[in-house]
């Protein structure tokens, strides 16, 4: 009830790559303590899109197994990712792997730096996104909050450039505003802020930019109870969007009565 | 019997059963759900498995996907 007034005060659909998208928020399926949990979650958050990694089977049965034993591809859009690479040609590979399981062609491109930070190479984000763009993947690019790398990706063919809020996993929030905000007024395709939402209020103030979308994953999973925060974060999403579009009053220095100055009783 | 390196480890396949539909079969994994790369090469037609040839030193990945963010 809430949910449809909401969506249609959201006027403009989400569109990327040709392809329309019924929420602006996109969740991960790892590090949930077990796969009910996972499913109950990203049913409570609404998302349509979800990301999953490629990896090898692991042919003693000794690891979990294959996501798609717990999560209904007819029933989410399977985001493949290249978590884990950390050259232009590695996660390359892993892309032509995810598109050969048969489900779409599009990808979630990471091409990782620094294993402490997980900040990306961009340099060998721009080459990978050339490349996989050429081959008719649909590349959305995983990359830092810096402008001229988000400028360079959507030249390269990105379908969306996807700037960090802060450090995968770390949960701080959205350390620079302003860069996204200038990542989203410069480009044309859609911005989906990745990585750092740690909890409701980042992820509205995170819309309230103007940004397109959120994609999550540690946030609600590694919640205490990750059920209630996704339903948390997808009203947060739509919250901070609704605000966005309605336009926030000008911040003032001084305060400004409410409530009139005439008519007040005799002293 | 040959002898390949399947996911980064040495397993033996019998000699009448090398294809790759052999071999998944004998690891008991449903083609469904796994891509497999021969020798650096994706192979996109599951169809093709069951025709693949296998010889000895083959280098075999299969992958499959997992939770991510």
């Amino acid at each position: 009830m809430g949910i449809a007034v909401e969506t249609s005060l959201d006027v403009s659909p989400l569109v990327i790559g040709g392809r329309e998208f019924r929420s602006r928020l996109m969740v991960g399926t790892g590090k949930y303590a077990s796969n009910s949990d996972m499913i109950r979650a990203i049913e409570a958050s609404g998302a349509e899109v979800v990301t999953v990694a490629v990896r090898r089977v692991d042919l003693n049965r000794s690891n979990e197994e294959g996501i798609l034993n717990h999560l209904d591809p007819n029933q989410f859009f399977l985001l493949a990712n290249t978590a884990g690479c950390y050259t232009a040609d590695e996660a390359i590979r892993y892309a032509r792997l995810a598109r050969a399981a048969g489900f779409n062609e599009w990808v979630k491109l990471e091409v990782i730096g620094d294993q402490e930070t997980l900040l990306p190479d961009t340099a060998g984000l721009i080459e990978a996104t050339r490349t996989l763009a050429a081959e008719g993947f649909k590349v959305m690019a995983y990359t830092n909050d810096d402008l001229i790398t988000a400028l360079r990706l959507e030249e390269a063919g990105a379908v969306s450039v996807m700037p960090l809020a802060s450090p995968i996993g770390s949960g701080l929030g959205m350390l620079n505003p302003y860069a996204i905000r200038t990542i989203k007024k410069r480009l044309s395709v859609p911005v989906i802020v990745d990585a750092g939402v740690g909890t409701a209020s980042d992820a509205c103030i995170v819309m309230e930019q103007g940004v397109d979308g959120i994609l999550m994953n540690t946030g609600i999973a590694a919640a205490a109870d990750p059920v209630r925060m996704a339903t948390a974060m997808r009203q947060a999403v739509e919250a901070g969007r609704l605000a966005y579009l309605a336009g926030r009053m000008p911040r003032r220095e001084i305060a400004v009565p409410s409530s009139p100055l005439t008519g007040m009783l005799d002293s | 019997m040959i002898t390949l390196t399947v996911n980064g480890a040495a397993r033996e396949l019998e000699s009448s059963n090398s294809t790759i539909a052999g071999l998944l079969g004998s690891l008991a994994i449903d083609p469904r759900l796994v891509v497999v790369e021969h020798n650096r090469t994706i192979l996109r037609d599951k169809a093709a498995y069951a025709s693949q040839e296998l010889e000895e030193g083959d280098v075999i990945e299969i992958v499959h996907f997992v939770g991510g963010g």
